[in-house]
């Protein structure tokens, strides 16, 4: 179970979102929609304990959050199966060939990383959630460089992840074949002047 | 009576400095200039050094306030990393250029004392080459500031820094006197005033060293305005581009 | 953490991995020195600790940026910070990583460069062990630069700008044992503050490491 209640999140300094509220139970997925530069991004990092909101909570069971950041962290010298067995021994998970199967991955291996194809490494980096092992996915533009077999291919690890129980917050602009999914338009949540007097972020210098 | 952190709020401080900072700045000029020209003016020439002597006037107040200023900033440092007050680490900020010219100044002035008395502008004695790293310490401290964009993270990072810094200066300190001690035949200069020193100077010294803690004061009030003020233009620039 | 050891050792042995660019860059300085100084044995004997422990020095401070640098920029940073790993052994494993692949390095081929030098033969046991007791110090404190350093474009002068002040008791220290032992003098007391200051920032430094990384991924 993953619950926001009343986020507010800033970028540089800037308040971007607030009174950002929603509720994930398992076996369902989230969609977070809106504009360039809206926030989606910080948002998910919020969620993910990489920086500290604004305001409001999220709570979370421990050690439960994946998440999949634009860039995949992926090692380009070291092989697929070298990349994918890393992540594997970090998060104390047996077993990379589920991932691979899953992802279309085998056939690329024993092959180093920086000889994939921007899709390729964009499918590892989506099997690395795989290994994790947890049950709340965290992924920011999932889809990115991804070619239509390999969406629907992603779309299907999804679903399976969500029938497993797991859960799925993604920010994306593209359908991945889940009806089942809820959208959240954060465009209404966009954070408003503070008003004097309510002792917001820049109020000390004004 | 109003508790001390009230000041750690910017509006507050503003509004204190408005009329303490002339205060602290005519007092610094003035008690400076009173134990300066006491002690180049109307002091006895030593009787071996001559006149030469009297740059201990400038010297040693200046040594003292490149100390001074790094444990106030080591200081500055802490309260803004556990209180989380923005004042305080912008005069920690305002501090640290101050402190680089006070060092820089005990170096000049020590040079220029050291050639006629030891015959050499430098010699790497313990207490020489502690100030020639403090030097290094400011110039890092100043430069981690400089180089980070977001006022927030510059403080935690910069605060970080001199926290860590303080422990590396003090083990280099010891290292400097232990390293000349340990090869070397000791240098046996000493820049310190003598404890034999009479009256006739400690005065005018402590008159002087007062004088350049309040010009260290006024300096770093001075500068933690600017710094609000820069603060508060972002602030400003941030809330345009939020409407 | 075994793991991130291996992978980071992997990654530093692979192609473009910079190993080995410390130890050249430690040769070529035992090669310049006598060139700038002259040949004379009885000059060179006399300032081959200090050079030599300079050198290791700078040689250590090339790879530093390495560290956090490449992990930042292809996203593994911000992955690692959200894995079951905490980050202060995050750090402590990529200091680890450093040392043995340019602490260690170091440290083994030191005999050789002090071969170059002159330096007397009562020195090669202190310098061997000055050398093992003070890099995994420089590797400590060079991991704290460049956690503080990570994000930024361009951090690598800066960083030697703010790592170097740091590695000066080390330096002190670790040169004043070799020279003791090169003159037949105790090398007791440099040797114990020398492990006092190695064994002080193992302990502590990396929590301010951890610190600074967490500060600078937000």
């Amino acid at each position: 179970m993953l619950r926001v209640h009343n986020l507010a999140c800033a970028r540089g300094g800037l308040p971007l979102l607030e009174g950002v509220s929603f509720a994930l139970a398992p076996g369902q997925a989230l969609v977070l929609r809106g504009p360039n530069g809206c926030g989606k991004t910080t948002l998910l990092r919020c969620v993910a304990g990489l920086q500290p909101a604004l305001a409001g909570q999220i709570a979370a069971p421990p050690d439960s959050i994946a998440y999949a950041a634009h860039a995949d962290g992926i090692k380009s010298t070291l092989t697929v199966a070298e990349n994918l067995e890393f992540w594997a021994a970090i998060y104390g998970t047996a077993g990379i060939a589920k991932a691979l199967e899953r992802m279309n991955l085998k056939a690329l291996s024993t092959r180093a990383a920086q000889n994939l194809s921007a899709g390729q490494k964009r499918r590892l980096g989506l099997a690395r959630l795989m290994v994790t092992g947890r049950p709340v996915w965290v992924l920011d533009e999932p889809t990115v460089s991804l070619d239509h077999a390999s969406v629907a291919l992603f779309g299907d690890v999804v679903r399976a992840h969500l029938a497993g129980g797991g859960m799925a917050l993604m920010a994306t602009h593209i359908d991945l074949g889940l009806p089942e999914a809820e959208i959240l338009d954060l465009a209404p949540f966009k954070a408003q002047m503070p008003q004097p007097g309510s002792g917001a972020f820049d109020e000390a210098f004004l | 009576m109003a508790s001390f952190w009230e000041y750690a709020n910017p509006l507050k401080f503003m509004r204190t400095t408005d009329w303490l900072l002339p205060i602290v700045a005519v007092a610094a000029v003035a008690v400076t200039s009173i134990g300066l020209i006491w002690g180049f003016f109307f002091t006895p020439d030593d009787f071996r050094q001559g006149a030469t002597v009297k740059i201990v006037f400038l010297h040693v107040p200046a040594a003292m306030m490149a100390i001074n200023a790094w444990v106030m900033m080591l200081v500055a440092s802490l309260v803004w990393l556990i209180r989380r007050h923005h004042v305080s680490a912008l005069a920690a900020k305002a501090a640290a250029p101050v402190g680089l010219v006070m060092t820089l100044i005990g170096l000049i002035t020590g040079a220029v004392w050291g050639q006629p008395m030891w015959g050499t502008w430098w010699a790497w004695d313990p207490r020489l080459t502690s100030f020639l790293i403090l030097f290094l310490f400011y110039l890092g401290y100043i430069a981690l500031w400089a180089a980070i964009d977001d006022p927030d993270t510059g403080a935690d990072l910069t605060a970080v820094l001199c926290l860590v810094g303080s422990v590396f200066a003090v083990l280099s300190r010891y290292a400097a006197i232990f390293w000349n001690q340990g090869l070397h035949q000791g240098a046996s200069l000493s820049v310190a005033p003598g404890t034999r020193m009479d009256w006739a100077y400690k005065a005018p010294l402590y008159v002087s060293m007062t004088g350049f803690g309040l010009i260290f004061l006024a300096l770093v009030l001075a500068g933690t305005r600017t710094e609000i003020r820069a603060r508060r233009m972002k602030a400003l620039v941030m809330r345009e581009r939020m409407a | 953490m075994i793991a991130l050891l291996t992978r980071d050792l992997r990654l530093a042995l692979r192609a473009g991995g910079g190993f080995g660019l410390g130890l050249a860059f430690f040769l070529i300085l035992a090669v310049l020195v006598p060139l700038g100084v002259g040949p004379e044995p009885a000059t060179l004997a006399v300032i081959a600790p200090g050079i030599l422990w300079v050198g290791a020095l700078l040689a250590c401070l090339l790879s530093l940026d390495r560290i956090f640098a490449l992990d930042y920029e292809d996203g593994s940073l911000d992955l690692l910070a959200t894995a079951p790993v905490p980050l202060e052994a995050v750090v402590s494993i990529k200091a680890l990583a450093h040392w043995l692949t340019t602490g260690l390095p170091l440290v083994l081929i030191s005999p050789v460069m002090g071969l170059l030098l002159f330096l007397p033969g009562e020195a090669y046991l202190w310098l061997i062990l000055s050398l093992l007791l003070g890099t995994p110090a420089l590797s400590v404190i060079g991991t704290f630069g460049a956690a503080l350093t990570v994000g930024l474009k361009r951090g690598g002068l800066l960083l030697s700008l703010l790592v170097l002040p740091l590695y000066i008791p080390t330096l002190v220290f670790g040169a004043e044992v070799v020279a003791r032992g090169a003159q037949g003098l105790s090398t007791a007391t440099p040797l114990a503050l020398l492990a006092g200051l190695t064994l002080g920032a193992v302990a502590l430094l990396p929590f301010a490491s951890a610190l600074v990384l967490r500060i600078n991924l937000r």
